[in-house]
């Protein structure tokens, strides 16, 4: 298939990046644009094709994240089967909260706000109770060996999170090629007419919410690994579900690469107004929210819509 | 040797010649030595972020005053970095400054910043000095390159607890119940958890232990459940504005307990705090970071801050400690070199801070001589309480009615 | 922790902040019932309002009380051009876009003050600032008092706009039907910014409430947003006494868990609320039929 040509061409080109600068500042920016890609990636399942758009990925990333960690330190588990665990626990939570949701006939502005909600309560939980270290937080023990899910150059963490973000741009692709898609994006579309047609839209939401959510739980067990500590509002603090939809959005919603293309444009733009401004607090972040703004009004499919019209 | 392989050797033996003799170049030119200073100037902390850059930057004026000694006068050239905040940003940031050849960073001042981006530099064996950040695990996971000239909880905790029994004992022993009132992130909680367990031991009783978020919007319900149940102490652990609505309740709703002993009290004992609510100030004890007042040095830098409008809190004087406490190691070690950094560090016995510790002496990378110090605000000002060869003043235990 | 000594003053301490949850939640209901858009440079907002509160004191000895009267025209036309000038026409009139705008919009306004003014945390110290009225075993902040009482003559004065006057009355007929309301010749862009112009106004009087009591830094304002999504979803989105009821309730709740369960737990209770209120009654207490 063209497509899958296309995604795989990407992902080599993008390999081949630690083979040809070993500067670890590009490569750690890089690592957190494919992070925030895979994130971006999961988001855009339910929110772009699925049209549900969610405030509180948090929710999924912060779950894998504490179960990994806690997992690692506190039972012994090995960083791998964490990773695994982990994206099941993110995967149950978005089931749960999805079933709960769409139960209710919650849509558009109503589901993004209860899924903010629910972000909010696992964090103020994870903020009081013993297991997750409460305030102290969790500090994964530092134990660089592969086996233990930690690299002590960067390069091997590239690779991996690239190819978790290669799996997701392949699911995503299946996803437009699928039924499943199909479904999903008819629901999108119209969700009366899709019930009329014949669809089961819960099902169908409910899958993508819990697809969604593993992909999201990818990343929050990878941050686990590479930044070695958490706390509440690291895990399931706003910034991180304001990250997972700004991507997606900026790139091209409901697109393949949207959430690549988004991650990188918005954390090069990050790096640029911080370069333009130097060290003073604040006005890097003036600038940024202001090509934001700017971005939105001359360019509201995001860049993919842009390319497409152009193209 | 064939013609190719004759030239890669020449070519490598001239490089390498070449190499060997830069250092000595450089010396010779007293070329910048660069250091990061990483602060959260952007985000939740900002306001100590730009503190501790401007305790940073009075260090580095002075250095660079005459440069370092034995590197020829070299100049520090400093690449600040905004932690924005969060443990990525901090991590980005010493990433940065990694590839920009720094050859240490200092700052972080957030327990959580600290952790990550120390971890970081560890990657490179570059050297990392801790200015505030409290959490014990930044010291106790066995990284080589990172340092923290102040205490940690652990010790913040024992040294309260045995100046408070110094207090209470001298007063005839009229406290006897507790409550502890603490911000639920890093150091309020890990701090808290000690107290939980120190405290009883040594006879006083733990009423209840209030974790608040950070913001807080409100005191109103905690200042009623402490008049409620009326304990002999109140122990505040929180960041500066929850601390300032928690003391502005406690005054509005005349809540006086025998003291408020705070452990690392957000404002008990921050000079904005005692200017703008004097009243709501008076009495309140702190254990916490200060400088050593009996230092020249200390109370001229005092001076020059305050001239500049800024406020001395203890952000401005322990990155200004941390400064010159690489300053001296750079000059020990005349060498930008990182590993050689990390030796001077590990050997130091600087004593050229303003910090109440004596001459450095890091085990595992914590200095074994940072303690807190005492504070009561009296008099409209911040005195110092214990330990006695730093008193200016002596406590008033309990508070007048 | 049944006792009345600490019962009484906790549902009582609930209501007074609550009344000001109110009054920025009102901003948000309008601003939502009307544009059907989540503001989500509200809290940015509310913290421009509270500098603008502080400096009115500070540079021109305004009591906040005072500075009210002259704050809230201000802010009422700021938000009316933020709307008219930015936010509606960079949206194309799609709700992503909106949602994404006043995201950039929080980013600016909040990192804009901390660039002009620096991260300090600054406060007023009014000499009735600690005063007091016991009431039973209560204690009272008599600025909070003030502030309760101001807050239920906002929502009336909101309330009788909405339902007598011609303005309030085409707020309604675009919140319920844009098109038709546009059809009658309503200038719906106009109605927009008005509205906008509307909550930003309350929170104006909001910041002046609080500052008596609180303080002001540039994320001041961040702190009021989620507890006035909240209010909004409970009381019905677009509903002048749904946002006053609201308010009132979530103060008191917020009261309560906090007394059970510790102020930091005890801010789950909001959000057990927040969706418990969406998964069964969406529409909230006041709210019309989706």
């Amino acid at each position: 298939m063209k497509r899958t040509g296309t995604i795989l061409a990407v992902v080599a080109l993008l390999a081949c990046v630690p083979l040809v600068t070993s500067s670890n500042v590009v490569l750690n920016f890089l690592v957190v644009v494919l992070l925030i890609a895979l994130v971006g990636q999961g988001w855009n399942v339910l929110g772009g094709y699925g049209g549900q758009y969610s405030f509180g990925h948090a929710a999924f990333f912060g779950t894998a994240a504490y179960t990994t960690g806690i997992l690692q330190l506190h039972y012994g588990v090995n960083a791998w089967a964490g990773l695994i665990i982990g994206i099941a626990a993110g995967a149950a939570v978005g089931a749960i909260t999805g079933a709960l949701s769409f139960r209710s006939g919650l849509r558009g502005s109503y589901f993004a706000l209860v899924t903010l909600a629910f972000a909010e309560v696992l964090r103020i939980i994870a903020s009081v109770t013993p297991i997750t270290g409460a305030g102290v937080g969790t500090l994964i023990k530092l134990d660089l060996r592969p086996e233990a899910f930690q690299f002590q150059s960067r390069a091997p963490f590239y690779w991996i999170i690239l190819g978790f973000v290669a799996v997701s741009l392949l699911i995503a692709q299946r996803l437009e090629a699928s039924r499943f898609g199909a479904y999903l994006v008819a629901v999108r579309e119209n969700e009366d007419a899709a019930k009329a047609a014949g669809i089961d839209v819960f099902r169908v939401k409910l899958g993508a919410m819990t697809l969604s959510a593993a992909i999201t739980a990818a990343g929050g067990c990878f941050y686990a690994q590479y930044f070695l500590f958490l706390d509440a509002g690291i895990a399931y603090g706003p910034w991180i579900s304001v990250e997972a939809l700004l991507a997606p959005v900026i790139g091209g919603i409901g697109t393949v690469f949207g959430p690549l293309l988004g991650a990188l444009v918005v954390k090069l733009l990050g790096e640029a107004t911080k370069l333009v401004t130097g060290d003073v607090p604040g006005l890097d972040l003036v600038i940024y929210g202001c090509v934001l703004i700017l971005v939105v009004a001359f360019a509201p499919r995001g860049i993919a819509g842009l390319m497409k019209r152009h193209a | 040797m064939s013609r190719l392989n004759r030239r890669r050797f020449l070519t490598t033996t001239a490089l390498g010649a070449a190499a060997l003799a830069a250092p000595a170049v450089l010396r010779a030119q007293g070329a910048p030595v660069k250091v990061g200073i990483l602060q959260p100037t952007s985000g939740a902390m900002s306001y100590s972020g730009q503190q501790g850059r401007i305790g940073a930057q009075f260090a580095l004026d002075e250095i660079n005053a005459a440069g370092i000694k034995s590197l020829g006068g070299a100049k520090i050239e400093p690449v600040f970095g905004d932690a924005q905040s969060t443990p990525e940003g901090g991590n980005a940031e010493v990433e940065k400054m990694n590839g920009a050849g720094c050859a240490a960073v200092v700052g972080g001042y957030v327990s959580s910043i600290c952790l990550a981006a120390s971890q970081t530099a560890a990657r490179y064996d570059l050297p990392y000095i801790v200015d505030v950040g409290v959490a014990d695990s930044i010291v106790t996971r066995g990284l080589k390159n990172t340092f923290r000239l102040g205490p940690g909880f652990g010790v913040l905790a024992k040294t309260a607890i045995e100046n408070l029994i110094t207090l209470n004992d001298a007063a005839g022993k009229i406290a006897k119940t507790v409550m502890i009132i603490h911000e639920d992130s890093a150091f309020g909680s890990g701090l808290a958890k000690l107290l939980n367990t120190q405290l009883p031991e040594k006879g006083f009783q733990v009423i209840e232990t209030i974790p608040h978020p950070t913001p807080t919007r409100d005191f109103n319900n905690v200042v009623t459940k402490i008049r409620a149940q009326n304990p002999d102490l109140v122990i505040p652990a929180n960041y500066y504005n929850e601390y300032v609505l928690l003391a502005r309740t406690m005054q509005q709703q005349k809540v006086r307990p025998k003291a408020i002993y705070s452990i690392l009290g957000g404002a008990a004992s921050s000079y904005k705090f005692v200017k703008e609510f004097p009243e709501a100030a008076a009495y309140i004890m702190d254990c916490n970071h200060w400088f050593d007042p009996k230092n020249p040095k200390a109370l001229d830098l005092k001076k020059k801050v305050e001239a500049k409008g800024e406020f001395f809190t203890y952000e401005v004087y322990m990155n200004y400690s941390a400064v010159l406490l690489l300053a001296d190691a750079l000059e020990r070690a005349a060498s930008a070199d990182r590993a050689k950094i990390i030796a001077a560090l590990e050997s130091s016995t600087f004593a050229g801070h303003v910090m109440p510790y004596g001459p450095t002496k890091f085990v595992n990378g914590q200095n074994q001589g940072a303690a807190p110090v005492n504070t009561q605000v009296l008099g409209n000002d911040i005195q110092v309480i214990f330990p006695a060869k730093f008193a200016s003043a002596k406590p008033v235990f309990p508070m007048p009615a | 922790m049944l006792s009345p000594v600490i019962l009484v003053p906790a549902i009582l301490n609930g209501l007074l902040t609550g009344a000001v949850y109110a009054l920025v939640a009102l901003g948000l209901t309008l601003i939502y019932g009307v544009l059907h858009i989540i503001n989500f440079a509200h809290g940015a907002l509310l913290t421009v309002a509270m500098f603008a509160a502080f400096f009115a004191y500070k540079l021109l000895g305004l009591d906040p009380y005072l500075a009210a009267i002259g704050l809230t025209p201000l802010f009422f036309c700021l938000g009316y051009a933020l709307q008219r000038f930015v936010i509606g026409p960079a949206a194309h009139g799609e709700d992503r876009n909106i949602l994404l705008i006043t995201l950039g919009l929080a980013v600016v306004i909040e990192n804009a003050l901390l660039y002009a003014f620096r991260a300090d945390t600054r406060t007023v110290n009014l000499p009735y600032g600690f005063s007091v009225i016991e009431v039973g075993p209560a204690f009272l902040s008599v600025p909070r008092v003030i502030g309760f009482c101001v807050v239920i003559a906002v929502a009336l004065a909101l309330f009788l706009l909405m339902r007598f006057t011609d303005t309030g009355k085409a707020i309604r007929a675009v919140a319920r039907e844009k098109l038709g309301a546009e059809l009658s010749g309503i200038d719906v862009a106009h109605i927009y910014a008005v509205t906008f112009g509307l909550g930003t106004a309350c929170l104006a009087i909001a910041a002046c409430l609080l500052l008596p009591t609180y303080y002001v830094n540039p994320h001041a304002g961040n702190a009021f947003v989620l507890i006035a999504f909240t209010i909004v979803v409970l009381g019905g989105m677009g509903s002048v006494a749904g946002a006053l009821v609201g308010g009132l309730i979530i103060g008191v709740v917020e009261s309560l868990s906090g007394l059970y369960l510790g102020e930091s737990l005890g801010q789950i209770g909001i959000f057990v609320i927040f969706i418990l209120v969406l998964l069964f009654r969406p529409t909230g207490l006041f709210g019309e039929r989706a």
